[in-house]
């Protein structure tokens, strides 16, 4: 059921939910907007996702290889910008799983460390 | 040439004119179910009252041969007429001359009549049916849009401002309804967005049609943008109008004052709406109902965080601004949509001169992860300062819960409520009385031998003590506890009395609103 069908008084059936705000359970009818809320994820400072989708232009790491903090990871061509993603931590590559001339989704994982 | 030469040659260029873009592109728009820019203006406009202004007005490209073109009326239909009786001022860009195309001479008719409406302090409608920038006339189509929002932002809070999209409205063009006062919408017709679905398609791979980027629908139930949802153009013509009846001329006058009419009462019984169960819901549009002249309540962003509802009645023939907590949807919480909502439309009847009524029934702030990253703090915060800011008659009713910082924000005496008064239901309190109750006697409870029943208890023994209007009252935080069958006359007199306000406000250029 949608929550503008209540609004707009379309249905007579109204399906209520309950919601618990301060130990106190209400009787009330959820939005969309609220029953779509996606759950918090932490962020794994060891997996490096694409912040924008674009093309893979260049790869400056090798897998099994140690960066530094701050060392170039590779290049994600996106909007005409080439963006050098700079690794945020210090570790060993453990995977690469794009390569130069691949396309990536917003948020596809590049590479993970151990 | 004779007089009666010169006047067939005028009626000629008029009748030139007047075609817009010719027959083959006025069937192209009706056959998408869009009415002309013209057949607009007179359906919005009193039979008859249009003036129109700059009908010959040429277009001033020269490059890419747009020189040997002829763009009648340049696209867009500018004058004077009246809604009801009252004066406006009013635009609308034809779609069937150049796709409604923005260049310097267009944007100077719509600048040319927006200067007429602050000249004369009377209302402007504009109505948005354009392909976007005329990219011919370069960057004279950008100071085109400029001088136009310059002029929005100089004009709000002056006069009211209107806008009504029926055709595609993107890019650049989006900004002018963005900073007037309300955004009409139409299902299948009206389209706004920065971007289009092929920019975001080539740029980030991602499909969607124009509907679901920037629909109607969208804008009335996700974003926020639009304020009215029609399902077709005349429908949206007759909220505008019904608008209209709830709004003055400009900032220094009053909204028009209507025949005193009671409330249906047979249809909504105030009693009978409320539960006395604080966690039971209801539809607080029927409380208003119960309240305003003939049951005639003009809602608002009625899709648009319902959480909290916002609208224009009138209580004895004089228009009011109501702000009330839904307790039908979401518990009636505050949350980031909610108070920015209510806090715009605070703003609005501050500046026009529109008292404001606000009924209280919430338990609080939604939590959340999402709430707090989505920044409640700042949103929130807009609320406080908006009825703060308020210098209006501003009447509070309590009708159950006024939990936290809930209480607070919904116009409480502290933000300078002119009149609060409470149902025998209210509840004002710091919090509910379960997690008070489970704060202050925390170790009690953690120790007992039953720790569930003294919860139950010490639950019990707080709500006997504090759940209730009476502590509130004995501060003196509210002015009175009514009956809720009293609470129409207790608005009527507080408004009567309330017609010299005067507030004095520290001197200032402006305030910094947590935008």
């Amino acid at each position: 059921m949608k929550e503008n069908d209540v609004l707009t008084k379309k249905v007579k059936k109204v399906s209520y939910k309950s919601l618990l705000i301060e130990d106190i359970k209400y009787r009330t009818v959820l939005t969309k907007k609220y029953q779509s809320r996606k759950p918090y994820e932490k962020k794994d400072i060891k997996k490096i996702t694409a912040f924008i989708p674009g093309t893979i232009k260049k790869v400056y790491i090798k897998t099994g290889k140690d960066v530094k903090e701050g060392d170039k990871l590779l290049i994600l061509e996106a909007m005409k910008m080439r963006n050098e993603l700079l690794s945020p931590t210090s570790g060993t590559v453990k995977s690469i799983l794009v390569k130069n001339g691949d396309m990536v989704l917003k948020n596809q994982l590049l590479i993970e460390f151990e | 040439m004779g007089l009666k030469q010169k006047s067939a040659d005028l009626k000629k260029r008029m009748r030139e004119a007047v075609k817009g873009g010719g027959t083959k592109a006025i069937e192209k728009q009706k056959a998408t179910g869009k009415m002309t820019a013209r057949e607009r203006i007179m359906s919005i406009l009193d039979n008859k009252s249009f003036h129109e202004y700059d009908l010959f007005v040429k277009h001033s490209g020269v490059d890419f041969d747009m020189d040997k073109k002829y763009l009648p009326g340049d696209g867009v239909i500018t004058g004077t007429g009246t809604i009801n009786g009252h004066p406006v001022c009013i635009y609308a860009q034809d779609f069937t001359v150049a796709g409604g195309s923005l260049g310097w001479a267009h944007a100077k008719k719509i600048t040319k009549i927006m200067d007429h409406a602050m000249k004369l302090k009377i209302p402007l409608i504009g109505i948005n049916d354009s392909g976007g920038a005329r990219i011919q006339e370069g960057v004279n189509a950008l100071a085109g849009y400029g001088e136009i929002f310059y002029r929005n932002t100089q004009a709000s809070g002056v006069i009211p401002q209107i806008s009504v999209i029926l055709g595609p409205c993107a890019g650049g063009a989006v900004y002018s309804p963005a900073l007037t006062d309300f955004v009409f919408v139409v299902e299948k017709v009206s389209k706004m967005f920065i971007t289009g679905p092929e920019v975001i398609k080539s740029v980030l791979g991602e499909e969607i049609s124009m509907e679901e980027l920037g629909g109607a629908r969208v804008h009335c139930e996700i974003t926020g943008n639009a304020h009215f949802y029609a399902e077709s153009e005349d429908e949206s013509f007759s909220q505008i109008k019904h608008l209209f009846s709830f709004i003055p001329w400009n900032n220094e006058k009053k909204a028009e004052t209507f025949p005193k009419r009671g409330p249906k009462t047979r249809q909504y019984k105030i009693e009978n709406i409320i539960p006395a169960d604080p966690r039971q819901p209801y539809d607080v549009r029927d409380v208003i109902k119960a309240i305003c002249d003939d049951s005639e309540f003009f809602e608002i962003q009625e899709l648009f965080a319902a959480n909290i509802v916002i609208g224009f009645a009138r209580i004895a023939g004089q228009s009011v601004g109501f702000v009330a907590n839904q307790p039908l949807v979401l518990a009636g919480v505050l949350d980031v949509d909610s108070s920015d909502k209510a806090a715009r439309f605070i703003r609005y009847c501050d500046s026009f001169n529109i008292p404001l009524v606000t009924l209280v029934d919430l338990p609080g702030y939604l939590p959340g992860i999402d709430q707090e990253h989505a920044g409640v703090i700042r949103h929130g915060a807009k609320l406080l300062y908006a009825y703060s800011e308020a210098t209006v008659p501003k009447i509070t009713v309590i009708m159950r819960k006024a939990y936290g910082g809930g209480y607070i924000a919904m116009c409480s005496h502290h933000l300078r409520a002119d009149f609060v008064c409470a149902w025998p239901t209210a509840e004002i309190a710091v919090m509910g009385p379960e997690g008070a109750a489970n704060i202050i006697f925390r170790n009690e409870i953690k120790n007992a031998e039953n720790p569930d029943d003294l919860r139950k208890q010490k639950v019990k023994e707080y709500k006997n003590k504090f759940a209730n209007p009476y502590v509130a009252a004995a501060y003196g935080y509210i002015d009175a506890v009514i009956e809720p069958f009293e609470t129409r006359s207790f608005l009527v007199h507080a408004l009567e009395i309330s017609e010299s306000k005067t507030v004095q406000i520290p001197k200032k250029k402006h305030g910094i609103p947590p935008f």
